[in-house]
Order: C-alpha cells, then structure tokens, then sequence
C-alpha cells in the first residue's frame, strides 16, 4: 500500500448536528493530522450535510482515519479521494482600493485574463472573485499583491467526485429495512 | 398533577402524560428496564433527583462517594450482566469526574449511559457556575453524546442513547440535560430506538469471506485462534467453543476475552500479550493461521508489529470495520456479529484435532510451569506470593467467583491465574489500565449479580484511588469480598523501573496506612495476612462472610511479574525471566 504523502479529499455525508465538526475533527487530531482546507455545506440531498476535508498524509493512514469517521453514529458514510478522482475547486475575495481599478490599467488586464469577476464596486474599494485551483488564485495574488491588497481570503476547498457515492441508495436501503 | 391526552394518528393511538422534562427522565429509565443507577447529586441535577426520591420502589439509586466510582459501578454492572449500566451526575465538577469512567468504557467498549445535569440553557456558554462543556469534553471518548435543552426531547434523546450504547461493538453515551428542560414540561410517551439512519451497528456477514476462511482454517497444519472480548460482548460463547473443539484449534484469549471459555478447557491454551503465558506468544510466530475473533490487535497484545505473525494467514472476525487492518494486516476480514458469523462458519469447518501442533502448546507450558508459574503458585520462599493469593481464592472459590481486578501487577497474576468457570467473570481495566477501577465495579457487580461470589483484587496503589467507595459498600450493604495484595509499592512501576531505569525507584514506594483499621472504620470486618499458614484460613473466612470483608495480604515486596514480553519488543521474544 502506499505510504507516499499526498492530497486528499476527504468527503463526509451526515446528520446536520451540533458537535459533529468536533468529533471529527478530534479524529484529525488524534493522530496529528493537520485539516489543510474545511468546508461544510448542504449536499444533494435534503437535511443531509456533506464536509468536505483536505489533508495531506499517505494512504494507510487515510484509511484508518475513513474508518474511524465512518464509525461515527452521524455520519452517514465517509469517502477519499485523491487529486485525480475529483473534480475541486476554490474560491478567493480581493478587496482592492478603487482608485488602482483607474490609476493601474495593468489591473484591469489582469482582471480579464485571469477571469475573475467583480463583485461590487464602490468609491473606495471594488471585490474581486476568483474561482479556480487553488494555484490559480495564488498566481492572481501574486499578480495583485503588487499593487496592494486591502483584504483577501480563500474558502475552502470544494469538490465533487468523478465516481458516484450512492448516498440516496444507502438511505432509501435504511428506510426499506 | 397529570393531564393524559390521547393523539390520534393514522394508524396508531398515542397516550401522553403532561409530566416535567426530570420525571421524563426516571421514566425513560423505568422503560428501558434500569433498577440500578450510580451518582452524586448536586445543583443542576436535583429536579431529577427529586423524581428518583419518588420512584425510589422502581429505581434503586447507589449514592457512591466520587462521581468516578458510580461510572466504574455502572461499568461493573454491565461487565457481569451484559446490560446496560447508568451513571448520573450534575454539571460542572460533577461531569467532569465521570471522564476517566467514560473514556475506560469506551476503550473497553462497555455499555454505559451517563446523564449529566447542566446549567439552564439561557446560561450555556456564560461561564455559569459549575457549567462546563462536558458535551465537548467526552465528545473524543463518548461513542455518542449530546445535550438536551427542550424537556420534549427527552424521550428520544434516550431512547436513542440506550440503543446505541447497547447496540453493535457496545460503548458509552453522555447525555447532557440542562435545568431548564428538567423543569419544563412536556407530552410524555416512550417509544424504544430501534434504529437510527445514519448507524449501522452490525455490518452484514459476506458468506464469500466465511468460506473463504474455512478454507484457510481446513488447509491450515497449526491453526491457532486468539479470541477477546467481542465472544462476550456477542454472546458468542457456545460457538466459538464448537468451532473450537470441532476444528481442534488451540485457543488463547486476550485479557477482556478472559472466561469466555471456562479455563479448565483443554484447548484453552491461556492469555496473549505481555505477561501472558509463554506458549501462546511464543506460538503466535508459528502458527501458519491465526485466527482472530472479536479483538483488536491492541499493542499490549502483538508487543512489535513488525514481528507479529508475519509467518501466519490473518483471518480477522470483527463487528467494527475500522478494526479491520488498523493494526495488523488482514487477509480475511470476516465482518458481523460473531455469534453468527461463527455459526456460518461451523458447518464449513473439518474435523480435525492437530495434536502435534497441540503438543507445542503443552511443551511450552512445562517450561512457563518450570520457570515461573511452580514458584508463583507454589513459593518455596518466605514471602508470599500473589500467585498464591490467587490460587487460595482458586481453590476456595472452586472456580466460580467473578474476579474484579484493578491494574498493575496483581492484575496480570489475577487474569494469568484465576479460574473461570463462567463467562462474563473477569472484569478489569483493560485498554485504559485505570487505577481505581476495581473496588468501585466491583461494587456494580456484585448489586447486578447478588447471587455471585465478587471478590475484588486490588494492589494497595490502586485501591487508594478510589477506597473512599468503602463506604458506599458500607452503606449499600454489599457484599463485596475485596482482596488488598499489598507489597508496599506501586509494584508495575518498580518492575519496570527495576528491568529498565537501573531500579531507580523514583517515587513507586508506598508508605500505607493500617487498611484493616480504615475498613473497619467503614464498619467492614477485615483481616491482614502476613505468613503462609494464615492464608488459607483467612480466605476461607473471607468466603464464608455473609457481608463485605476486607483481606490485606502482605506479599513480597520486589516481586515480578513474568513472563514478559517488554514494550516494543516480539511476542516470541517473551522473558521467563
């Protein structure tokens, strides 16, 4: 098995609960995981809540640590995926100092080729969106940084698998039996 | 006082009582069949305890003198019944005092559901007095917790927290109940957990992998099975003695797997791991199929991974799929409950009786025998031994009391040489090694199973943790037998601290108190032994009492324990000495 660390992501269907962050977080933690990128969202289906966890380790322990989750009363079912099964994506906001939208024509090129969107403009300050990989919005901060950013942040990530997860099938099973 | 109203739904006629979120609570007990609770009042549970005082002819409510002891009791009870124990306690310090409880449950896996009192929900998070996040606090330790603000949650708050704690691989739940919703009212009616959609308590058994393992096991020359506490837990006691003898498989268990099959077994061939008996850990690395069922490849047990039963086929019988190689490699992973899985597997198996392979197993014990066990037993010196100790309740107790151990050295000798006749026998401490544990299970025990015979085995470290539960066998009258072997020392430590730190004893000597005085002060007769001819005859008194009794037995001081296999080190590198 391979024992080579990479990039994870981890996905996790469960109840919408008070407290199940920190279960599963605790589980990172045990074994002195650090969480590269969390996310928690509504999933497809209704009154599901579906985390989405980046971590980089290696295999064998990637498994221990789905087992351990899955095991979770709320949790529905876990999954990993690496980089390639995933279809992911990021996003960032840059608040930038309107003035440079005018001053700095460079600027606005950037804005162009890097498709990013405006957000809100304002006499002070306008708000940039970039979605993408998460090297792309390193490379338009770069790009930004030179001019100044007043403010930026990036979520974390997103992802959807390229296999399906049959989570509906597994609960209709559940409510069959 | 109470208003009944009758809701009518499709198909179903629901009655409901108008009663407070506490009597809510004692009735949910009542419900799910609980006559014993262990706890402690205090501030932000007394709504319920004030309902406890009212049903007090349906629930009997052990006051024990630490809030840790009642969760020890409450482990004991369910260690010896198979049911589920109950723990109770108010918010803040009270909570907190059940952790070490909580997380040896969960380590062992024993049903165990603590209700926690806490502050009214307008104060949660305002550093209130004695509010504590116990919900965040046991969530790492807790197989489920959650915290109840809304009296009419009540019911199916714990409706669900017995279901889970009892269902699958068993495990301790905390329910977290504020004041408020002790208080208010609500439409009472129970309905038990039979399911809960995102849980999956007992994975289905593939008939392929059952196959697939009885073909290993036929095929095997030396097939060996190491069987822990998922056979007690599973009630799967029976089968596995018929895969046993039918397949003459040599048989060892892990220290929770203890009695499952009677000791007097002749394929019962003793513990595993580091101070079990030599054959089976010599032979681990022998055997060419190793069979595992209902345990976890804890460290304790497989000593180095790197050297554990590489030679072997891995056959891995277990109803918690994250066991499944979290540890050791498997190359059949039979998932499921084992009482069935084993019954799959039974017609599958041939006959066969191995008696070569059989004879390695007597071979090596004569040597165990020899080396250690003739001197444990048998002490040709002055001082006294535990193994002695343990060999008098043997005899007296002809086998058929449960042994309560606590941890340490008296532990391993109490596990290495009691005999069971019985399952469900030997409780103790195994993944956390908490010392405390035995005197207050003990006292569950012996409430849950009046019937038996409980004699708790304690070192004189470890019943110091929690002696102050003598008076909650004082005052609960119960019949405890309870065992001090007592060399003065934290005796584990010292060994270790003898064999690897150049007997440095730092801070393992013990300077005791007068035990039998203190006992007596809790009006327990007691007894200290100090020479050989008195043994005997005090155990004997010890067993005849109708009541608790306290025997000190004074051993040698710088006994060890072995074998032993030190840490890190192979299983087939075990120490005679």
């Amino acid at each position: 098995m391979n024992t080579e660390k990479q990039l994870y992501t981890v996905s996790i269907y469960t109840e919408n609960n008070i407290g199940l962050l920190n279960r599963i977080s605790a589980i990172f933690q045990r074994r002195h995981i650090n969480i590269e990128s969390l996310n928690t969202s509504p999933s497809e289906i209704e009154g599901v809540s579906r985390f989405t966890i980046v971590v980089y380790m290696d295999e064998v322990g990637m498994k221990k640590i789905i087992g351990q989750i899955d095991k979770q009363v709320e949790v529905i079912k876990a999954f990993f995926h690496t980089e390639e099964e995933t279809i992911y994506q990021v996003s960032g906001l840059f608040k930038i100092k309107s003035e440079l939208l005018f001053e700095e024509r460079q600027i606005q090129n950037i804005i162009k080729e890097s498709n990013a969107r405006i957000v809100t403009v304002n006499k002070v300050f306008f708000v940039l969106e970039k979605s993408g990989k998460r090297e792309e919005l390193k490379e338009l901060y770069e790009k930004l940084a030179v001019f100044g950013i007043m403010q930026y942040t990036r979520s974390g990530r997103i992802a959807v698998t390229k296999d399906e997860m049959k989570i509906s099938k597994m609960l209709q099973a559940f409510n069959n039996n | 006082m109470e208003t009944q109203t009758i809701t009518k739904t499709k198909n179903t006629t629901k009655v409901t009582e108008r009663i407070s979120g506490s009597e809510a609570i004692v009735r949910c007990l009542i419900e799910e069949g609980v006559d014993i609770i262990y706890g402690y009042p205090g501030g932000a549970i007394m709504p319920v305890y004030d309902e406890l005082y009212k049903y007090q002819d349906k629930i009997h409510h052990v006051l024990t003198r630490h809030e840790q002891g009642a969760t020890h009791a409450a482990q004991g009870y369910a260690r010896i019944s198979g049911k589920v124990g109950v723990a109770i306690a108010t918010s803040g310090p009270g909570a907190t005092n059940l952790i070490t409880g909580i997380a040896d449950a969960q380590i062992d896996s024993t049903p165990m559901v603590c209700i926690t009192g806490q502050v009214a929900s307008h104060l949660l998070g305002s550093d209130a007095f004695q509010e504590t996040d116990i919900v965040g606090i046991s969530t790492p330790i807790t197989k489920w917790n959650c915290q109840v603000t809304k009296a009419e949650d009540i019911p199916s708050v714990l409706a669900k927290a017995f279901y889970i704690a009892k269902s699958g691989r068993p495990g301790p739940v905390l329910v977290d109940i504020t004041k408020d919703a002790q208080f208010s009212e609500l439409d009472f009616s129970y309905e038990k957990c039979t399911k809960v959609r995102s849980y999956n308590p007992v994975p289905k058994t593939d008939i392929a992998t059952v196959e697939e393992a009885a073909k290993l096991i036929n095929a095997a020359k030396k097939p060996f099975i190491v069987w822990g506490q998922g056979v007690i837990l599973g009630k799967a006691e029976n089968q596995l003695k018929a895969v046993v003898e039918k397949a003459g498989i040599p048989a060892a268990w892990t220290i929770l797997g203890a009695s499952a099959i009677p000791t007097s077994h002749p394929l019962n061939v003793g513990m595993v791991g580091m101070h079990g008996n030599y054959a089976p850990n010599i032979l681990t690395n022998q055997c060419d199929v190793l069979i595992a069922i209902g345990m976890r490849f804890d460290d304790r047990v497989t000593g180095s991974l790197n050297t554990y039963a590489k030679q072997a086929k891995i056959i891995h019988f277990e109803i918690d799929p994250a066991e499944v190689d979290k540890n050791v490699k498997t190359d059949v992973a039979v998932l499921g409950d084992a009482k069935a899985s084993l019954e799959m597997l039974l017609p599958l198996l041939n006959e066969n009786s191995h008696t070569e392979w059989h004879q390695k197993f007597k071979d090596l014990y004569e040597i165990e025998y020899e080396k250690v066990i003739k001197h444990d037993l048998y002490p040709t010196k002055e001082g006294l031994t535990m193994g002695e100790v343990l060999k008098e309740i043997n005899i007296q107790s002809k086998g058929n009391a449960a042994i309560v151990s606590d941890v340490g050295q008296h532990q391993m000798i109490a596990c290495r040489y009691a005999e069971f006749n019985e399952s469900k026998s030997n409780i103790t401490s195994g993944g956390l090694g908490t010392m405390g544990f035995g005197l207050p299970a003990a006292i569950g025990a012996k409430m849950a199973a009046p019937d038996r015979e409980v004699v708790s085995i304690s070192g004189d470290g470890g019943y110091q943790m929690t002696i102050q539960e003598l008076g909650t066998i004082f005052q609960q009258k119960a019949a405890v037998k309870i065992v001090v072997l007592n060399n003065d020392f934290l005796g584990m430590v010292r060994q270790w601290q003898q064999l690897f730190f150049d007997k440095r004893y730092a801070s393992t000597e013990m300077v005791n108190p007068n035990f039998v005085a203190i006992a007596e002060g809790y009006y327990i007769k007691g007894k200290k032994v100090t020479k050989r001819e008195e043994l005997a005859p005090a155990v004997a008194e010890m067993m005849a009492s109708k009541e608790a009794y306290f025997l000190e037995v004074c051993v040698e001081k710088e006994d060890n324990v072995f074998p032993m296999i030190p840490s890190g080190a192979s299983v087939s590198d075990i120490r005679l000495e």
